[in-house]
């Protein structure tokens, strides 16, 4: 497969950033935040997500989605990364989509087409700790009854506070069980976070949660493995946007260069900053093939996809931090301004580099995949 | 199963079948290489015979048209071809400038009789090429070259230096750049030339580098007849053509940093340090600088693979050779140090049979060069921040 876009995806690729520059650019989260907006998102922007198709790519098209694949998904990640758009597409329309296409059949149709409609939120519950760390899941759920109950406390939960429904991963007996679970259930609770970037992401405790045995996503014990790739599958879409969001903030940056002046002339013209600047989008375009290398290696269902993906999010990260320090640095005291929007990228891709594993999360998967 | 299947299952049956034994493996160093040309050195006989098998194929040049002695191959299958031979640790069954950069020159701008005469020589192996470019005044300021071709009817007399000419004292035709026209701006006097290194009048004079031994030489021409059928290109157009061959040279060098060469990393330091009880290097703050090396060599061998893309799709930016070749030398340096980080003391040993000669700190310093060569990282900055974002008097 190249690492080139086909027709229809460039085709998609247009769809996305028109739509978004359109009905969603980053004035639509400066709204969002300077209202003090009680859900932080707006779901008449994602049922628009849903007439579009947006929100279905990767939902079969029996189920009202696009069925689509990764390198479609990651397309609009990566637009949604340029405009800093709060969307449940990442947390619904990839992470619980994907876990939801190994549920069982009255999952699926229940959820799935609602996704793809841009009509539910379904958000994925993994973190614990202040780190990415699936492999070091506490939350206990022990059976009971017909069914389980679920002990535990989530954190990073994407639109968690917005959802429609949680799945939870929790450890049984013999290995993880991915759980589907009512928010309304007793025993839930549900803590919205505020975050630096203005996304939304919530808190959620589980206590004495007395779940039935359908609420289980495929097999007891066997949820790691459709877990992984999820979180697979999301990562490289984390990537994606921050592709999207490194590369916008650089784009503005050489905007800047071109047209502000100092000591009489542009300041594009000092050779400090264009080696910095070369330099960077050399960063950003190798950036660029590592998250298309995965996005195919996960559509081709390639072996080593996993180690791509880690690749992929570890140097998608450490580029769009340059990036969008630079971007500041370069802005000088006006990309310190709340008013300009170098700064909404910084913070954007913070929260992306935590997401879903940081550069030194998936820099350790590559070493222990290498032996060493 | 597709034909691109059927490709496949044909081509590892074949590799199977006739890459020897011998020809499988890491290549350790340069002179394991095969460069072929008149003198051609083997390290074992097994090399000349999987030279022979892959350049009667065109393998040697998979992407070149079978006219020309190529392999005919479309891009997919030419990724299908290396990725079989990558399964079986095959070695490049030649190492050839001729392939890397003259070729692609010769096909771009070269004439029919030039392509015959020169390009199946090259597939097979049977020549080897040097290339003059750099000069003791033209370094970073390539244009500036001040080696003389005068005009004599149907030759040129062609007089100057060459300095940095990589196995000068080992091939056997030269592809120089020679002023023609000394009154036209300095883009646009300058020709592209090839001759017979054993023509009279041309000597070399091999160079040692802070690694010791190198492959550079000094080239010197004192009246030297050229002919004027071998000039490729337009009369006073040499730049262009140099300029086009520069791109392979760059994507050449950058992919250093995307063959690394040899034992993987992680492996030379674990073999020398050893491993903590849970199998990790036992250097935790070395790992972790490994580690982030690898990730990005993994992305840059990414980036190779989606430049090749671009070129076929048409979608490819000319500068994006100077990005590959700033970002592939870069990486090799930081491989390097690394290697020698891995490698402690022992790498610092620089004679005798357990260092291999002092092969670690020889490649070491060796790869010092690679962000000098081609052009240097700083040239390369220069021509991405002109050509690809387009910034104020750059």
């Amino acid at each position: 497969m190249p690492l080139i876009l086909t027709e229809e995806q460039t085709m998609l690729k247009e769809a996305a950033d028109g739509f978004l520059n359109e009905h969603a650019p980053i004035a639509h989260l400066r709204k969002l935040r300077d209202s003090r907006d009680a859900d932080g998102v707006s779901r008449d922007l994602w049922r628009a997500f849903g007439e579009m198709g947006f929100a279905g790519i990767i939902i079969p098209e029996e189920h009202g989605g696009s069925g689509l694949g990764a390198v479609e998904a990651g397309v609009m990640a990566e637009a949604l990364g340029r405009t800093l758009t709060p969307s449940p597409f990442l947390g619904s329309g990839v992470l619980s989509a994907t876990v939801l296409k190994g549920g069982s059949v009255e999952q699926q149709a229940a959820w799935l087409p609602r996704i793809a409609a841009g009509e539910a939120i379904v958000s994925l519950a993994v973190d614990e700790g202040a780190k990415h760390a699936p492999a070091r899941i506490a939350t206990t759920a022990e059976r009971s009854g017909n069914g389980f109950r679920l002990n535990g406390a989530k954190g990073f939960v994407l639109d968690g506070h917005v959802a429609d429904a949680v799945i939870v991963a929790a450890k049984t007996e013999n290995g993880l069980t991915l759980f589907l679970v009512d928010p309304k259930t007793a025993g839930v609770e549900i803590e919205r976070t505020v975050m630096v970037d203005a996304h939304n992401a919530a808190r959620v405790t589980l206590t004495d949660v007395e779940v039935d045995a359908d609420a289980v996503i495929g097999s007891v014990d066997g949820g790691e493995a459709l877990l992984e790739g999820a979180l697979n599958l999301g990562r490289a879409c984390a990537a994606a946007s921050l592709n999207g969001a490194g590369d916008q903030a650089f784009q503005t940056t050489m905007a800047y260069l071109r047209t502000r002046k100092q000591f009489g002339k542009l300041i594009g013209e000092f050779q400090a900053l264009q080696h910095r600047s070369a330099h960077l989008f050399s960063e950003i375009e190798i950036a660029r093939a590592a998250v298309m290398g995965a996005l195919t290696a996960l559509d081709a269902g390639r072996e080593n996809a996993a180690l791509i993906v880690s690749v992929a999010k570890a140097k998608a990260g450490r580029v769009a931090e340059l990036a969008v320090q630079e971007a500041v640095q370069m802005h000088g005291g006006v990309g310190m301004t709340d008013e300009y929007d170098v700064g909404l990228f910084m913070k954007r891709v913070r929260v992306l580099n935590e997401l879903l594993g940081d550069a030194g999360f998936h820099q350790e998967r590559m070493a222990r995949a290498q032996g060493f | 199963m597709t034909d691109l299947d059927a490709f496949r299952a044909e081509t590892r049956a074949w590799l199977e079948a006739n890459c020897p034994a011998e020809c499988r493996g890491p290549v350790e160093s340069d002179e394991d290489r095969v460069w072929g040309g008149r003198n051609a050195v083997f390290p074992t006989p097994a090399h000349k015979v999987w030279l022979d098998r892959m350049g009667a194929r065109g393998w040697t040049a998979p992407e070149w048209p079978t006219e020309y002695g190529g392999g005919g191959l479309s891009r997919e299958q030419a990724k299908v071809l290396n990725s079989e031979m990558r399964r079986i640790d095959a070695q490049a069954p030649l190492a050839s400038f001729g392939v890397w950069m003259l070729g692609p020159a010769l096909l771009a701008f070269g004439t029919e009789e030039q392509k015959q005469r020169f390009l199946p020589e090259i597939v097979r192996g049977e020549i080897r090429w040097c290339q003059g470019y750099s000069e003791p005044g033209a370094g970073s300021d390539l244009a500036a070259i001040q080696t003389r071709a005068e005009d004599r009817g149907d030759h040129w007399i062609v007089n100057g230096q060459k300095v940095w000419t990589s196995y000068a004292d080992k091939a056997d035709w030269i592809f120089c750049l020679v002023r023609t026209d000394p009154e036209a701006p300095k883009h646009l006097g300058i020709s592209f030339v090839l001759f017979d290194m054993a023509t009279k009048g041309v000597s070399t004079r091999p160079i040692t580098l802070i690694s010791g031994k190198s492959p550079f030489c000094e080239t010197f021409f004192d009246d030297v007849r050229v002919e004027k059928a071998n000039l490729v290109g337009t009369l006073n157009r040499g730049w262009d053509v140099a300029k086009h061959l520069l791109a392979h040279e760059r994507t050449m060098i950058g992919a250093m940093g995307e063959l690394g060469g040899g034992r993987p990393l992680g492996q030379v330091a674990t073999g020398s340090i050893g491993t903590d009880d849970d199998g990790r290097l036992d250097e935790p703050m070395l790992r972790a600088r490994i580690a982030e090396m690898e990730v990005d060599a993994a992305a840059f061998r990414l980036a190779m693979e989606r430049a090749g893309d671009q070129v076929k799709a048409g979608q490819a930016h000319p500068a994006i050779a100077s990005m590959l070749k700033y970002y592939g030398s870069e990486l090799n340096k930081r491989r390097h140090e690394l290697l020698m980080a891995a490698g402690g003391s022992d790498a610092l040993e620089w004679e005798g049979e357990r260092s291999r000669g002092g092969k670690a700190a020889r490649d070491w310093l060796r790869t010092k060069a690679n962000s000098i060569e081609g052009g240097t990282s700083e040239v390369q900055l220069n021509i991405i921040a002109k050509h690809l974002l387009q910034l104020p008097g750059a």
